[in-house]
C-alpha cells in the first residue's frame, strides 16, 4: 500500500484542483465537477451498467481477443523468417499511420451499425503493440541460450516453444497492458462515430444534450474499467512470471 | 579420441584467419585444459567442435569418424549457467533428455542420481534463483552431464565465481571427472587451475595458430592443492605464465 501511496496523493490533489475550478467556473456543461460526475454515474446507473458498459464491453473483449491472436501470429511469422519480417514490419507501422477517427466511417459503410465496425476500429488500434512488443520479445531471446540448445540437438520448434515464447511471455504480459486501454478507447471511438448503443454513443447523446456530467460519467467508467482490466493482467503477471526479473 | 586434422577457419568478419592447418588430438576420458590470451580463438575450438560453427577445411574425428556424421558426441557447459529462469532445477536438469526424448520415468530417475552425486538433490523443485552461484554452475555441469555425451567441452566455466567458491568447484570439477569417466576439455585463463585440473594443458601463442604446445602436467591423480607447491610445478607454473605473457606482447 505504502508504494501506491504517492499516485494516490496525486490523484486526490489533482481531484481537489479539478473540484475548486469546475466551482469557480460554475457552469456544468462548460466543465462538471468530480462529485457532479458521481451523482450523474448514480443517476444514471440503470443504462450505463446495463445496456451501454455490456455493449462497449464486447466490443473491446472481441477486439483484444482477435488482436491478441493476430499480433502473436505476426510476431511469430515475422521472427521465423527475415525475409517476412522485411515484407511486414513496414506495412504494420503503415497501418498506424492511418488516422483511425477518419477510417472509421468507412467501416460503418462497410459494416453497418453492427458490432463488427466497431471491433475492426478497436483492432486497427490494438494489434500494432501487441505484434511489434511480442516480436521484439523473440527478439530478446539469448543468443548463447540458444546456441546452447543447439548443441543438445533442439531443432527450431524446439527453441521457440522451450526458449523464445518464455523468454517472450513478459512482453506478452506488458503488450495486453498497454492493448488493454487502447482497446477500450477504440470501442469508444468507434461509438461514437456510428452506434445504437456503447457507452461512447452515450457520452455522445449526453453531449448534444448539453449534459457535462452526463458526457463524462461513461468515460470515468470506461477508465475504471481499464484500470481493473489492467491490474487483473498484473496480478496474473506476477502470479506466473515470478522469474521475469532473472532473464 | 577426438582429432583435429588440419583444420583452418575464418570468421566471416574478420580478414585473417583464426586457425590454420591445425592439428592436435585428445585420449579418451582425459583431463586437457586449454589456455591462452583472449581472442585466441580458444572458444572457437569449441564451437567447431559442437557444430556452432561450420568446418570451413580439414576435419574434425572423435572416435575416427567425422564429427558432422555424429550426434550428441559432446556436450557444452559456457562460461554463464544459463539455466532457465522459468525452470525448476529439476527441469533444468532434464531438458537435454527432453530434447532427446528420453522417456520421463528414465529422465526423472537419472535426475536424481545426477542430483545425488553434485550435491543437490534438496534442491531439485527450487528455482535458479534461489542457488548461489556455484551451486548454479553445479547444475550446469549436472545438466551438461545429462545430455549423455561423452566429451564435456567447459568454457571458462568457474571464471565469474569468487575465488574461494572457484577452488571449492575445482576440487569438486576432479571428484566429478574421477566419479564419470569422461573426456573434458577445458578452457581457462588461469594457469593454476589448468595445471591442477588437468593432465595436458595445450597453450595457443600465435595467431593465427597452426599448432598448440602441449604440456603435459607431472602430477598423479587425486590431486590436492599442496601439489601446487611442489618445486617444479612452481617452476611450471612460472615457465606457462612466461609463455602467455610473450604471445600477449607480441600477438
Amino acid at each position: 500500500m505504502k508504494k501506491h501511496l504517492p499516485s494516490v496523493i496525486l490523484a486526490v490533489v489533482l481531484l481537489l484542483l479539478w473540484q475548486g475550478i469546475a466551482m469557480i467556473i460554475d457552469a456544468a456543461y462548460i466543465l462538471p465537477s468530480p462529485t457532479q460526475i458521481c451523482v450523474r454515474l448514480w443517476e444514471l446507473r440503470k443504462p450505463l451498467f446495463l445496456v451501454h458498459l455490456p455493449a462497449t464491453m464486447k466490443v473491446t473483449a472481441i477486439g483484444l481477443l482477435i488482436s491478441i491472436v493476430l499480433g502473436i501470429l505476426l510476431a511469430v511469422v515475422m521472427d521465423a523468417s527475415e525475409k517476412v519480417e522485411r515484407a511486414l514490419y513496414p506495412v504494420i507501422v503503415a497501418s498506424q499511420t492511418i488516422p483511425t477517427t477518419a477510417i472509421a466511417p468507412l467501416f460503418i459503410l462497410w459494416f453497418g451499425y453492427s458490432i463488427w465496425s466497431k471491433v475492426l476500429v478497436t483492432i486497427l488500434i490494438t494489434f500494432f503493440p501487441i505484434a511489434i512488443t511480442v516480436f521484439d520479445g523473440f527478439k530478446a531471446t539469448k543468443r548463447e541460450m540458444e546456441e546452447l540448445l543447439q548443441t543438445y540437438g533442439a531443432t527450431k520448434a524446439d527453441i521457440f516453444w522451450k526458449l523464445k515464447l518464455p523468454t517472450a511471455l513478459p512482453n506478452f504480459f506488458s503488450a495486453i497492458k498497454m492493448a488493454i486501454p487502447l482497446s477500450v478507447i477504440g470501442a469508444a471511438i468507434a461509438e461514437w462515430l456510428g452506434a445504437q448503443e456503447g457507452l461512447g454513443y452515450f457520452s455522445k447523446r449526453m453531449m448534444t444534450q448539453l449534459d457535462g456530467a452526463g458526457v463524462f460519467a461513461p468515460v470515468v467508467l470506461l477508465s475504471i474499467t481499464a484500470m481493473v482490466a489492467v491490474g487483473i493482467i498484473t496480478v496474473l503477471e506476477y502470479r506466473f512470471i515470478k522469474w521475469r526479473k532473472e532473464i | 579420441m577426438l582429432q583435429f586434422e588440419n583444420v583452418s577457419f575464418r570468421y566471416a568478419e574478420d580478414d585473417f584467419d583464426m586457425m590454420r592447418n591445425l592439428n592436435f588430438q585428445v585420449e579418451d576420458r582425459e583431463f586437457v585444459s586449454i589456455i591462452g590470451a583472449s581472442g585466441c580463438g580458444k572458444s572457437t575450438i569449441f564451437r567447431l567442435i559442437n557444430g556452432l560453427e561450420k568446418l570451413q577445411q580439414g576435419r574434425i574425428l572423435v572416435d575416427g569418424r567425422p564429427v558432422q556424421e555424429l550426434k550428441n558426441y559432446s556436450a557444452f557447459m559456457p562460461q554463464k549457467d544459463l539455466l532457465f529462469p522459468w525452470h525448476t532445477i529439476e527441469k533444468n536438469i532434464c531438458l537435454p533428455m527432453e530434447l532427446a526424448k528420453v522417456p520421463k520415468a528414465e529422465q526423472e530417475k537419472r535426475c536424481k542420481e545426477v542430483l545425488e552425486q553434485v550435491g543437490l538433490s534438496e534442491y531439485a523443485p527450487k528455482y535458479p534463483k534461489d542457488l548461489s552461484g556455484g551451486m548454479k554452475q553445479r547444475v550446469a555441469f549436472a545438466r551438461t552431464l545429462l545430455s549423455g555425451a561423452d566429451m564435456l567441452l567447459l568454457d571458462e566455466p568457474f571464471s565469474a565465481l569468487d575465488y574461494l567458491t572457484r577452488v571449492d568447484m575445482q576440487e569438486w570439477l576432479l571428484h566429478q571427472w574421477e566419479h564419470y569417466h569422461k573426456t573434458i576439455l577445458f578452457i581457462t585463463h588461469d594457469v593454476e587451475e589448468a595445471i591442477f585440473l588437468s593432465k595436458t594443458i595445450y597453450i595457443i601463442q600465435d595467431r593465427p595458430f597452426s599448432q598448440m604446445e602441449r604440456v603435459e602436467v607431472p602430477l598423479s591423480y587425486p590431486r590436492n592443492r599442496e601439489d601446487l607447491k611442489r618445486p617444479d610445478i612452481v617452476e611450471l607454473k612460472e615457465t606457462l605464465i612466461e609463455k602467455l605473457r610473450r604471445s600477449v606482447m607480441n600477438p
